[in-house]
């Protein structure tokens, strides 16, 4: 029941444009793949639409006040974009998107801003600045209706009717199509170190960056990773060690930062801090953290998984009783990224099983079409979150036009 | 305004009283059911005192399980609920509709964990913001949101405004601190979102239960981010001779790349009325004052310190003074926070909180002067500076009902301003009724329709906290769906307390 609509792809250069396909595609009940510049396409179950609606024509970024830390930008700005405009002002995005491209088989960067709200992306950083929902201060969208919405505004501060802006992080082109995001930005830290320890269990690791991120010295980042992935990273000192590698990174001006990394070796002096990477080290290694350079030379599945650091260590202690299984823990252990070996479901029932026992969630980054297909993509919801998520979804997009299936089946 | 448009109550309804009060007894026999005049008249009004409504009948909870039934036995019988926690909003979010249980929380204020390993306090919803701290300072830990009611207001009421305070230009507001709640629906159903880790499966329904002023549900528990305490913290303040120069100043720190944790502005009539007050020792000869925070340590805050100095020297400042003790710093902030209260024992005052992009600051402030001069009102304005969030408080005379009419007017035009300016109606005190019929000013039909769905989602039969939010007034009567309206006049309002 496709009606007149033209099927194929469309990338409409205004809102109007696109809020007329929508409308034309709302009353025909035809099914749109809601996507940017399609770098994180391959996430969630496969859409089944005739019809592919991108952002990428809409890509500028009409307001940047430095002063007000401030930056508004069109749905497909690609992330490359807008950190090299952020750059000439000594600005950064505070919460250091996650870049999945490179482990999906695109180039750093470009993905765009539309995107890394979409899926509400938020990298080592989110620790101590907030994920990337957090720094969104308002939305325009297209609903599914077709109507032009918009939502926030572009100040720091604004509970004027429901928070839509930030409900539409992480809802994967679901509810509304992203046309323009304001967000704030932060100035960038000139000052990185990171301090390394060798050697540590998954359980000592956690154990040593709880203690750090309970400090007054504003951890920005902690990490542990088994060897066999700290062996795929650039650094000789991290690659050359064998052994499990654990991360802790600190940022500031020149001397805060120095003053925070030795206050943190004495505090864990107890674990053995063994080197002190400067910023043009720190810079690279957090860099190739935020690419998943840990994943990119295996085609294995990979898995998102989001817990308590507290229960982290022995949540992979026992999947790993059951498969092969190799982890880099981020948020000092509440965000674990776990490459499973290619099972037909990826190594997922086992996983969602031994989350019931733990507490959290996992979603699949990456796996074959046909593993996508078969399983659940995005973590099961329990009944009554299944039932207040439908009646969202049908608030948005009564028809369900929006990337039908995409995250849940039926919805 | 002065009078407002309300959902005409339900005559079967009222009808009913005794028996719904029998009922919700019998019903929780462990709750506090209040059904005497006497004993509702003490929640018939919230903050904004000019507008008050007795409530049906006043129930005082003490578990998720009792809010459950309430709100089922109430969903069953078509019965209007009221939230509420201390009472403390200044937008009319918790005044009562004459057919309405009011669900007060302030019997649920237990700690239910600290957690100083992953960093988390779950407590009960009905505890205030400041109790939160106080039960984490045990572990060295703090709750970061500090509105200036803190030690009133309860954490389900900063989640149903998103309130933010001083510090929430480092930190972020309550939505930026909460990691999950426990919530009762309009029909009894408990539902808990996010958890004690950092995101929740599927949609993140945080944000919008945050800030939508007890309209999608009443939140029972609340799982929030604590922190570590910093090694230390000082203030600056940075007196100048034009509110302009102070106004710019603030943009310029920003601008050096500086995030104070806090910046608060002071005008001439503010900073006269809280010295008189607490005795801060803040310099008299000024037209306005910063209050600027830094933390960390020692060098860190010398550092921060001099740089901010730096970049003061631009704009003449005619004081600059770091506080030279813990005592020094504490008796700062003690004026700072006694602002309302020392501003509500001289005169009666009409608290308005709109917010403005930075760079408008010094403009916004030339414009609210002559707006409430038009208005031949006195303003004095405090707030925090850093995120542009203004609190224009206009002083008038309560007990004139022509001074409320306009005290009203003039509000509505400093609101208009601050949207024309490129803000927004309101930072954290809400839409409320106040600010209800404003709403069209800042969003179009759509924009408030798309709202409209998603509180029918939630409350397809518009039970909860309705009338609230969204405008019902003229051309929009539609939008209160199956509600006859009807008008209530102010009262005269009897002080007021800190926002």
């Amino acid at each position: 029941m496709t009606g007149h609509m033209r099927l194929g792809f469309h990338a409409p250069e205004t809102e109007e444009e696109l809020a007329h396909l929508v409308a034309e595609a709302a009353e025909t009940r035809t099914p749109l793949e809601v996507l940017g510049r399609g770098t994180k396409r391959d996430i969630g179950h496969p859409v089944s639409a005739g019809v592919v609606v991108s952002s990428e024509n809409m890509a500028d970024i009409p307001l940047y006040e430095p002063t007000e830390l401030v930056m508004v930008a069109k749905a497909g700005a690609p992330i490359a974009k807008i950190e090299a405009k952020l750059a000439e002002s000594d600005q950064e995005l505070p919460f250091e998107p996650v870049d999945l491209g490179p482990v999906l088989g695109y180039g750093p960067g470009e993905g765009t801003i539309g995107g890394v709200i979409g899926a509400n992306l938020s990298g080592s950083r989110r620790l101590l600045k907030g994920a990337a929902r957090d720094h969104v201060l308002g939305v325009r969208a297209v609903n599914g209706r077709g109507q032009l919405i918009k939502a926030g505004g572009r100040v720091m501060k604004n509970v004027t009717g429901y928070d839509i802006s930030r409900t539409l992080a992480g809802s994967w082109g679901t509810l509304a199509m992203m046309t323009e995001i304001a967000l704030k930005v932060l100035p960038a830290q000139r000052e990185v170190r990171t301090v390394i320890f060798f050697g540590l269990t998954d359980q000592t690791a956690i154990e040593a960056l709880c203690i750090a991120m309970g400090t007054p010295y504003e951890v920005s980042g902690t990490l542990h990773m088994h060897a066999s992935l700290a062996a795929r990273f650039s650094d000789e000192d991290i690659a050359g060690a064998g052994v499990p590698v654990t991360a802790i990174r600190v940022e500031n001006f020149p001397a805060s930062a120095r003053y925070r990394a030795n206050s943190l070796k004495q505090a864990l002096l107890a674990y053995n801090p063994a080197l002190e990477l400067d910023t043009e080290r720190s810079k690279v290694f957090w860099g190739e953290v935020r690419t998943l350079k840990a994943f990119q030379d295996k085609p294995n599945p990979l898995w998102r998984v989001s817990t308590t650091p507290t229960a982290a260590a022995k949540l992979v202690g026992t999947l790993s009783r059951k498969m092969e299984v190799s982890a880099v823990y981020d948020w000092s252990g509440g965000l674990i990224w776990l490459e499973t070996p290619t099972l037909t479901d990826a190594g997922g029932v086992d996983i969602r099983r031994t989350l019931a026992e733990f507490g959290g969630h996992a979603t699949l980054i990456r796996a074959q079409d046909a593993t996508r297909a078969g399983i659940d993509v995005f973590h099961p919801l329990d009944p009554s979150m299944a039932t207040l998520s439908a009646k969202l979804k049908h608030a948005f997009d009564p028809t369900g036009i929006l990337n039908p299936g995409r995250m849940y089946r039926g919805m | 305004m002065s009078s407002l448009t309300l959902p005409d109550p339900d005559r079967a309804v009222l009808a009913r009283a005794n028996d719904i009060a029998k009922q919700l007894r019998r019903l929780v026999p462990d709750a506090v059911v209040i059904s005497d005049r006497e004993g509702r008249s003490t929640f018939e009004c919230d903050a904004l005192t000019a507008y008050r409504r007795l409530p049906l009948a006043v129930v005082l909870p003490g578990s998720t399980e009792e809010v459950s039934a309430i709100l089922r036995f109430c969903h069953d019988n078509a019965i209007k609920v009221v939230p509420r926690g201390a009472g403390t909003s200044l937008t009319g979010g918790a005044l009562p509709l004459e057919d309405s249980v009011v669900v007060c929380l302030s019997r649920m204020t237990k700690v239910i964990s600290i957690d100083p390993e992953n960093r988390v306090a779950c407590v009960e919803a009905g505890i205030t913001n400041i109790a939160i701290t106080n039960a984490a300072a045990v572990e060295g830990f703090f709750y970061a949101p500090d509105p200036s009611s803190q030690v009133a207001c309860t954490i389900g009421g900063n989640i149903a405004t998103n309130s933010g305070g001083a510090h929430c230009l480092k930190y972020g507001v309550t939505v930026n601190n909460l990691l999950g709640v426990r919530m009762v629906m309009m029909d009894g159903e408990i539902v808990d979102i996010g958890g004690s880790h950092l995101e929740a499966p599927g949609y993140d329904f945080l944000p919008l239960i945050t800030g939508s002023e007890g309209q999608l549900g009443i939140v029972t528990e609340a799982a929030v981010r604590i922190l570590k305490e910093p090694e230390g913290a000082r203030p600056i303040l940075l007196g100048f001779d034009s509110t302009e120069a102070a106004a710019s100043c603030v943009a310029a720190i920003i601008a050096g790349g500086i995030i104070p944790v806090a910046m608060e502005f002071m005008d001439r009539p503010a900073i006269h009325v809280c010295e008189h007050f607490v005795a801060a020792g803040y310099p008299l000869d000024v037209e306005a004052l910063l209050i600027v925070e830094v933390e960390g340590a020692e060098d860190e805050i010398e550092y921060l310190l001099e740089k901010i100095e730096d970049i003061a020297k631009d704009f003449l400042p005619t004081e600059m003074r770091r506080s030279q003790s813990t005592e020094e710093t504490a008796l700062i902030w003690k004026g700072r926070k006694a602002a309302f209260g020392a501003i509500g024992q001289l005169s009666d005052y009409y608290c308005i909180d709109g917010v403005i992009p930075l760079s408008q600051l010094p403009k916004a402030l030339d414009e609210i002067g002559w707006i409430c001069r038009k208005y031949r009102f006195d303003v004095a304005n405090i707030f925090h500076a850093g995120d542009g969030n203004l609190h224009p408080l206009v002083l008038y005379n309560a007990n004139d009902s022509v001074q409320l009419e306009r005290v009203e007017l003039c509000g509505e035009e400093i609101l208009k301003l601050c949207i024309e300016l490129g803000g927004c109606l309101t930072g954290e005190h809400g839409v409320g009724i106040e600010k209800r019929e404003l709403m069209y000013e800042q969003f179009t039909d759509e924009d408030i329709d798309q709202q409209i769905q998603i509180k029918e989602a939630f409350d397809p039969s518009w039970l909860l906290n309705p009338g609230k939010v969204f405008p019902i007034e003229g051309r929009d009567a539609r939008k209160l769906r199956g509600h006859e309206l009807h008008v209530l006049e102010s009262g005269i309002a009897e002080g007021h307390e800190a926002p």
